[in-house]
C-alpha cells in the first residue's frame, strides 16, 4: 500500500477512537512537555549564567599580578597557581605595562583602581568602595540596560553608581541621576628624604615627586623618605545607575560601588594598603602597580596571552578554570533533567503500546478484511506504524507547545518573585529550534519503537481467525 | 477472464488441513483432489462442519495446507511466501462472505475502493474502476451511503462490487446468501450468474443450499466430513 493510502487509512482509524486516541496523544505530548521544560531550564540557567558572567566582563580579561603578590594574597585558584612560571618573579612597573600591551590580541593594560572612602550625599557620610572604570568597560555589557549614561569622557568629573549603592543613597534610585556627590579621599605627598636614612641619589626624590609618573600608579611608591597622607575631596555629578557589577580587577570581581572613570580615579594619588609595606622595604623610587588587568580581543585568546604573561615572569588569574567547572555542573545538570524529563516520555510510551494493543482487539475483524482482499503483512504493519507515528508526531508537536508554555509560566512566576524581591528580571527558560526538533524527533521515534509490538502482533494476525472474530 | 494453459483456473491435489484441537487432531480437510475448469461455477456443498469454507479458505490463499497442493492458474499456493499470497488474494482472487464484511465506518465507495488501495492502483483510474463495479451490482446511487444504511441485499451486492473491483479471474463466495431472504437471495444468485456468464468468471460458492446449488451452478462438489463425497452419493446431503 502506497504511503497516501496507508495515512489515510491510518487518520480515518484514529478519528474512530478519536477520544482514546486523544488521550493518548495528550500523554505523550505531557511527556514531551515535561522533556521540554526541563531541557529549557537547564539551557535556560546555562546561558542566564554565561551571560552575567559575560556581562561581568570577566571572560575576556587576565588579571596580573607580581608572583610575591599572589603568593601574598593566598594565592589565586590552584590551577592557575601551577602554572606561575619558573622564571624570577618581575615587578610589575611600566615597562611591564608597555610590554603586555604588546602581546597579540591584547586590547589594552590597566591598573586596578579600588578603594574605600567616604562620600558626603545631601550632607549625609556614607562608606563605600570606589573603582576606576577604563572607557572600554562601556563596551564589554555591562552597562547595557544602565539607567542614565556612561562617563562623557575620561577625565570627567562623574560618577556612575551600582544599584545597591543607589539604594542605600535613596529609594527613588533613578532620582539621583544628574545629583551631586563628594569624594572624600586621602592623598600620598611625599616627604623629603630623611637625613638619617641611608644615602638615596636626588634622583630617587625627583622620581617620587615626579606627578607625571606617579600620578599614574597605584602603588605610588614612596621616596625612601616616606609619605604623608592629606585629605581631599573631589564634587561628582551622578550620571547613572548600573545594575550588573562590572569586573574592577583581581580578586574583587565587581565590589565597586561607586564607579569613577580610571584616569580620574588614578590621577587621585589615593594611599594604598601596600603602600606601607614598599616603603619598608625600602624600595628605590620606580613606581610599580600592584596589579595590571588585560583586557583582551576575544574569550578564546585569554589562554594564549595567558600563558605569554606567565613566561615573562608573572602571576596570572583568569575566570577561564572557573567557567570550565560551570559548564561541567551544567552538563551534569541537564543530564539530570533529560533524565527526569524523559521519564516521562517513556510512561508515555507505554500509553501507546496499551492504545494500539486495544486497536487489535477491537479491529481484529477489520484485520481479517484487509487480509482477505490483498493486505499483506507488511500493510498491516506499517498502518499500525503510522498510527504510532501519527500520535508521536502529533504529542510531539502538541509537547513543545506546552513545554514552552511551562517554561514561560516558570520564568513569569519568577520574575513575579523578584519583582518583590526588588532584584531585575530574568529569563530562566529558553526554547532553541534544535530543541523543538529534538523533542519532536524523541516523540516520533519513541512512538514508532512503542508501536513496533502492537504492529508486529497485528500483522502476524491469521486472517482465517481474525474474519471469525465477532 | 483468462485460464491457465490446461484450462482449469483452480485445482488441488490431495490438499489436506489438520487443527490441533486440543489433544485431538482434526481433519478439516483430507485429501481432497478437485479441479474447477476457467469460467466454471461450482459449487461447494455440505453441511457444517463438511469443510467446505476450510478448502475455500485454502483456494483464497488465506490459509495454507497441512499437506497437498493448491494451484490457482497453475501457481501452487503451498509454496508461496506470505507476500505472494497477499497478491494473489489481491488479483487472483475476489471473496465474498456470508457476513458482507463492509467496513462499517466507510461508505460504499471507499469500500469498494480499498482492494484498489491495497493493490496500489493508481488513483486516477480508481474512481473509473469503483464506478464500473458498483454499476454492475445496480448501486451507484447508493455510492455515499454507509453499510448501515444499505439493506442485506444492498449490502452483499457492495460486497461483490468490491470482491470484482480488481478485476479477479476467480470470485470465492462463502455462504453468499445465507444471511439473506430467499427473494433476495436468489436476486444475489442471478447476480453471480450474470457475472459467470458475462465476464466468464470462474466462481467457487460454499452453500448448504442444494436447490440454488442446482438452479445456477454448473457442476456440484459435494463434501462430508472434510472429505469430497462421489457423485451419485450427494444426493444424501441435506
Amino acid at each position: 500500500m502506497k504511503l497516501r493510502d496507508l495515512t489515510e487509512l491510518a487518520a480515518r482509524n484514529l478519528r474512530e477512537a478519536v477520544l482514546r486516541n486523544s488521550l493518548t496523544t495528550l500523554g505523550i505530548a505531557v511527556g514531551v512537555a515535561s522533556l521540554v521544560a526541563m531541557l529549557s531550564l537547564g539551557v535556560g540557567l546555562q546561558e542566564l549564567a554565561s551571560t552575567r558572567l559575560s556581562r561581568s566582563g570577566l571572560f575576556d580579561a587576565v588579571f596580573v599580578t607580581t608572583q610575591a603578590n599572589m603568593r601574598a594574597f593566598g594565592g589565586p585558584p590552584r590551577a592557575s597557581a601551577d602554572r606561575v612560571s619558573s622564571q624570577p618573579a618581575r615587578k610589575l612597573d611600566e615597562e611591564a605595562r608597555r610590554q603586555l600591551a604588546e602581546i597579540k590580541n591584547v586590547v589594552e593594560v590597566y591598573p586596578e583602581v579600588r578603594f574605600p572612602t567616604e562620600v558626603q550625599f545631601e550632607g549625609k557620610p556614607y562608606m563605600t568602595t570606589v573603582a576606576g572604570i577604563p572607557a572600554s568597560a562601556r563596551g564589554d555589557g555591562a552597562f547595557d540596560e544602565m539607567k542614565g549614561a556612561f562617563f562623557s569622557g575620561p577625565e570627567a568629573n562623574e560618577a556612575i553608581l551600582q544599584i545597591e549603592f543607589a539604594r542605600d543613597l535613596s529609594k527613588q534610585t533613578d532620582s539621583l541621576i544628574g545629583k551631586d556627590l563628594v569624594l572624600r579621599y586621602a592623598e600620598k605627598q611625599a616627604l623629603p628624604p630623611d637625613d638619617s636614612a641611608s644615602g638615596q641619589s636626588k634622583a630617587n626624590r625627583s622620581a617620587a615627586n615626579d606627578s607625571a609618573i606617579s600620578n599614574t600608579m597605584i602603588s605610588d611608591v614612596p621616596a625612601p623618605g616616606g609619605f604623608s597622607l592629606v585629605p581631599r575631596e573631589l564634587p561628582l555629578r551622578i550620571i547613572g545607575v548600573v545594575e550588573t557589577e562590572p569586573a574592577t580587577g583581581f580578586g574583587g570581581f565587581g565590589r565597586g560601588r561607586l564607579l569613577i572613570p580610571l584616569q580620574i580615579a588614578q590621577n587621585l594619588r589615593i594611599a594604598q594598603p601596600t603602600d606601607m609595606r614598599e616603603m619598608l622595604r625600602g624600595n628605590t623610587g620606580k613606581p610599580t602597580y600592584e596589579t595590571l588587568t588585560v583586557r583582551v580581543s576575544s574569550p578564546k585568546a585569554v589562554q594564549g596571552v595567558e600563558d605569554t604573561i606567565k613566561g615573562m615572569g608573572f602571576g596570572t588569574f583568569s575566570i577561564l578554570d572557573a567557567t570550565k567547572n560551570m559548564m561541567l555542573f551544567f552538563t551534569v545538570f541537564d543530564s539530570l533533567l533529560l533524565i527526569f524529563g524523559s521519564l516521562a516520555l517513556t510512561v508515555a510510551s507505554l500509553g501507546i503500546v496499551n492504545t494500539l494493543v486495544m486497536a487489535i482487539l477491537e479491529r481484529r475483524r477489520e484485520i481479517g478484511i484487509l487480509k482477505a482482499l490483498g493486505a499483506a503483512d507488511r500493510d498491516v504493519r506499517r498502518l499500525f506504524f503510522v498510527e504510532a507515528g501519527a500520535m508521536g508526531l502529533l504529542g510531539g508537536v502538541l509537547g513543545v507547545a506546552m513545554g514552552w508554555l511551562i517554561g514561560r509560566a516558570l520564568t513569569i512566576g519568577t520574575n513575579a518573585y523578584l519583582k518583590r524581591q526588588e532584584l531585575p528580571a530574568i529569563d530562566i527558560s529558553s526554547i532553541h529550534w534544535w530543541m523543538v526538533a529534538l523533542a519532536i524527533g524523541v516523540s516520533f521515534f519513541v512512538s514508532l519503537a512503542a508501536g513496533m509490538y502492537p504492529a508486529s502482533r497485528a500483522a502476524r494476525l491469521n486472517p482465517v481467525e481474525a474474519l471469525r472474530y465477532e | 477472464m483468462t485460464g491457465s494453459s490446461n484450462g482449469f483456473a483452480v485445482r488441488t491435489e490431495g490438499v489436506s488441513r489438520q487443527y490441533a484441537m486440543g489433544d485431538a487432531l482434526v481433519h478439516a480437510v483430507d485429501g481432497v483432489s478437485i479441479a474447477v475448469r476457467a469460467g466454471e461455477f461450482v459449487a461447494l456443498l455440505g453441511s457444517s462442519g463438511s469443510g467446505k469454507s476450510t478448502l475455500l479458505n485454502l483456494l483464497a490463499g488465506l490459509d495454507r495446507p497441512t499437506s497437498g497442493a493448491i494451484y490457482a492458474h497453475e501457481q501452487n499456493l503451498a509454496g508461496m511466501t506470505s507476500e505472494e499470497l497477499a497478491h494473489h488474494r489481491s488479483h487472483t482472487v475476489g471473496m465474498v462472505f456470508q457476513a458482507f464484511n463492509l467496513l462499517p465506518r466507510m461508505t460504499l465507495e471507499e469500500n469498494v475502493e480499498l482492494p484498489l488501495r491495497l493493490a496500489e492502483v493508481d488513483r486516477a483510474e480508481r474512481s473509473g474502476r469503483v464506478r464500473e463495479a458498483v454499476e454492475r451490482v445496480s448501486l451507484a446511487a447508493r455510492l455515499t451511503h454507509r453499510p448501515s444504511e444499505l439493506s442485506g441485499g444492498e449490502q452483499q451486492r457492495a460486497a461483490l462490487a468490491r470482491a470484482l473491483v480488481n478485476r479477479p479471474t476467480i470470485l470465492l463466495a462463502d455462504e453468499p446468501t445465507g444471511n439473506l431472504d430467499s427473494v433476495t437471495g436468489d436476486t444475489i444468485m442471478e447476480l453471480l450468474q450474470e457475472i459467470n456468464r458475462n465476464l466468464q468468471m470462474t466462481i467457487v460458492m460454499v452453500t448448504h443450499d442444494k436447490v440454488r446449488a442446482a438452479r445456477y451452478a454448473h457442476r456440484i462438489i459435494t463434501m462430508r466430513d472434510g472429505k469430497l463425497v462421489p457423485e451419485g452419493a450427494s444426493d444424501e446431503i441435506a
